[in-house]
């Protein structure tokens, strides 16, 4: 069973480091006092409380339910009480804090009761509501809701199913040890993502590097009643990216701007496919994953966490040592700096990489580019990196879009072989997220630009119906003055009622009048009685040429 | 020789009908110019560049008539595109028409209002609700920060919040790196 390989273009060899944690087995870290959760653990909407402070809540309850189609539940990883719903700070960067739930575990662990599902007898969209309400999320870096991600699209089917087992990240080893230790649930779950996508092809990629992990997977493959092909694919980094994985499997690239799907294929992580297993077979949700806790400390190894778990144990647990200066949430080419310990293990940590000066020095101060073009050679996406860097620290966001700037992985092959040491990847992470704030930034003054227009527009139509009200009383009454000789003249017995309404009318509106009489014609000269007399006058006269053509209209008919 | 002259004549006459049809088919309604001025404008609806909102700015800018720095919330970065639309110099903000200042949104004293409703009179897009002696609140996804309704407030309840940053408006920042000086 050989199969052609293809390779992409670039890539980098960077010092593997992974026989420092996957020898151990897997450890269970111990239940905190203390689980901070936060709402926001995957792509889109974050989700939203269900549960109040002081509330009891099981392990395996949801606590927070998914908002919209692009989003995921978050569930209490063990039992206890909740005791905030708060800011609290969590793993970026920034150092920001999110809201968070807070659970203080009482160690008793009680589960809630939890069924497995009968997937192949659910409707698909009910099975990804359910998928969607178990908290599923891509384990694999993106955490894009699971849920969403199983679904073929118009077709009804998606061809290809390429199950991830890459792993090309340096000193990341947790789903290595999850294909060595549980490569038969890795198998089921990837059953239940054939189930759901309809795919006829099953292709599991996993790097020549993990060869344990390989013979685990292959022997699991063979207990079961379909085809898997388990193909180990050369070493070079970023292997395991989505896109790479595809090309070297398939040799299909998936244009930019387009989903896999549209090219017939879907590409899931090892450990999604394991929590996926889990979730159908057991009926439990995402609340624990596996973390790799390597670099500078005693006892590299992977921990089974729950979620919410603050990252400090962790590395309490694997012995910390003097000399650390600082912590990544990923691998050396991708990971991200920790401004604080206290943030908790979410659904994305993969590995926390503890530094040291030794393992990683820093870098030598930058140089100007000197465009010898070794980044575009590495790039895996096939950009021209110098020049986005070029255009990114020019603030020329438009150029840089145009040179594929979102077709940048982030994989930080660039920065990796640049002779200048420039970090490369940060002016990426920069212009992108410059273009994103500059796209809110529209919205927002399109939606201001559209509710002023409105406001505009609904102006001028009250003064339009002000206008008219206006108008429609003023005939009103020329009406009720032309009617009142009428009726006068005619006096049937059935306007009698008519008539005395009228009448009440009209003795209201005098005594109104009189009330409001104007004030102002006391003490007046002579000249000026008379000028009023003779405004009367015109004033009378006008009445009479209204009342008129009412009058010959009545006698018309 | 003639033929050669008709030929022209006639490739003349065809093309000017196309012309004159597109011309009246294809018209476009109202100022392309002033559209794509107010496309670059912020918005805010403030009225600091001395136009009753942007829109008027733009048309003024389109015309001639109003200069492409009168803008504060737009800032230098708003001038500076739209010399680039007009294909003019970018020159600095004029000052005596306001500075920046950080993005706000405009928060109401709930205990202190009175229901005027004197507020929702100024906001220039709708971003107040309430009614008549109720309780007003300001939609704060909404108000552009305008600051029009602070003066009408007969009890000054109206504050300006600067928007703090949080987890989903986060930027990268520009990356600072030290060049190694060359000898
Ligand atoms: S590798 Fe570095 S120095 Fe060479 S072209 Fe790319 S950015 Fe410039
Ligand atoms: S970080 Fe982006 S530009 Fe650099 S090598 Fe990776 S994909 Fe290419
Ligand atoms: S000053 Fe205010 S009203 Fe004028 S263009 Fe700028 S945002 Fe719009
Ligand atoms: S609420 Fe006030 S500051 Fe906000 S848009 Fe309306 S008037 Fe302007």
């Amino acid at each position: 069973m050989s199969r052609e390989l293809f390779k992409f273009k670039g890539g980098v060899h960077p010092p593997e480091h992974k026989a420092e944690s996957n020898g151990r087995p897997i450890h269970a870290a111990p239940l905190p006092r203390k689980l901070v959760i936060p709402l926001r653990q995957h792509i889109g909407n974050p989700a939203k409380p269900v549960v109040e402070v002081g509330e009891r809540v099981l392990k395996g309850q949801m606590i927070a339910a998914a908002d919209g189609p692009i989003s995921t539940a978050v569930h209490a990883s063990s039992s206890g009480t909740v005791t905030a719903i708060d800011l609290q700070p969590v793993p970026h960067v920034s150092g920001l804090p999110d809201l968070c739930i807070t659970i203080e575990t009482d160690g008793r662990d009680e589960w809630i009761a939890h069924a497995p599902l009968d997937y192949r007898a659910m409707a698909p969209a009910d099975l990804r509501t359910k998928l969607r309400d178990l908290g599923l999320a891509g384990l694999g870096g993106a955490v894009f809701p699971t849920g969403a991600k199983l679904n073929p699209g118009a077709s009804g089917h998606c061809p290809t199913l390429i199950i991830n087992g890459g792993e090309c990240e340096p000193w990341i080893t947790c789903d290595d040890v999850l294909m060595r230790h549980h490569a038969d649930e890795i198998l089921q779950g990837m059953a239940v993502m054939r189930h759901m996508m309809g795919s006829t092809e099953i292709l599991v990629g996993i790097e020549d590097n993990k060869p344990e992990a390989l013979d685990s997977m292959r022997s699991a493959a063979a207990k079961l009643d379909f085809a898997v092909e388990i193909i180990a694919v050369p070493t070079l980094y970023p292997s395991g990216g989505a896109k790479q994985m595809t090309e070297i499997l398939t040799g299909k690239q998936v244009p930019s701007g387009k989903r896999s799907t549209d090219v017939g294929l879907q590409v899931f992580n090892v450990g999604t496919a394991y929590a996926l297993a889990r979730a159908v077979h057991h009926g439990e949700p995402l609340i624990s994953r596996l973390v790799t806790v390597t670099g500078h400390v005693l006892r590299p190894q992977n921990f089974e966490v729950l979620i919410g778990t603050p990252m400090h144990t962790l590395i309490t647990l694997a012995g910390d040592r003097d000399g650390t200066t600082g912590v990544l949430m990923g691998g050396p080419m991708m990971g991200m700096p920790m401004p604080t310990l206290d943030a908790p293990v979410v659904k994305a940590t993969n590995c926390l990489l503890v530094e040291s000066k030794e393992l990683f020095p820093p870098l030598p101060k930058a140089l100007p580019c000197i465009r010898c073009t070794r980044c575009a050679d590495a790039c895996p996406a096939e950009l021209q990196p110098q020049e986005l860097f070029r255009f990114a620290k020019a603030g020329d966001f438009g150029r840089a879009q145009e040179y594929h700037l979102f077709d940048c992985i982030e994989c930080g092959c660039c920065s990796y072989v640049c002779p200048s040491h420039i970090p490369l990847v940060d002016f990426y992470r920069y212009a992108k997220s410059e273009i994103w704030a500059h796209e809110k930034d529209k919205r927002a003054a399109d939606l201001a630009r559209e509710r002023h227009e409105f406001r505009q527009f609904r102006q001028e139509r009250e003064k339009t119906e002000k206008a008219e009200k206006l108008a429609a009383k003023a005939q009103a009454k020329r009406a009720e003055l032309a009617a009142e000789p009428a009726v006068v003249g005619a006096a049937p017995s059935d306007a009698d009622a008519k008539k005395a309404l009228i009448a009440a009318a009209l003795a209201r509106a005098q005594a109104k009048k009189s009330d409001a009489a104007p004030k102002n014609v006391d003490h007046l000269t002579p000249e000026q009685l008379q000028q009023i007399d003779e405004i009367e006058a015109r004033r009378a006269k006008i009445r009479e040429l209204a009342r008129q053509p009412l009058e010959s209209e009545e006698k018309n008919t | 020789m003639l033929a050669a002259i008709l030929v022209m004549v006639g490739i003349a006459v065809v093309t000017g009908l196309i012309l004159g049809w597109s011309a009246i088919r294809f018209k476009v309604e109202g100022n392309p110019l002033a559209e794509k001025i107010d496309a670059i404008l912020p918005q805010t609806q403030c009225g600091q560049c001395g136009f009753p909102g942007c829109r008027p700015y733009a048309e003024a800018i389109a015309k001639g008539e109003a200069d492409i720095n009168q803008c504060p919330p737009g800032g230098e970065e708003g001038v500076k595109k739209l010399a680039d639309l007009l294909g003019i110099d970018p020159k600095s903000l004029d000052e005596t028409h306001g500075t920046p200042k950080p993005k706000s949104v405009a928060f109401i004293d709930e205990n202190t209002c009175i229901g005027c409703t004197l507020c929702i009179q100024a906001c220039p897009v709708d971003a107040i609700s309430g009614a008549a002696k109720q309780m007003h609140t300001i939609i704060a996804a909404e108000c552009t920060g305008c600051e029009l309704c602070l003066p009408p407030c007969p009890v000054d309840c109206i504050s300006m919040v600067p928007i703090a940053e949080d987890l989903p408006h986060w930027k990268w920042k520009h990356p600072v790196i030290e060049l190694k000086r060359v000898a």
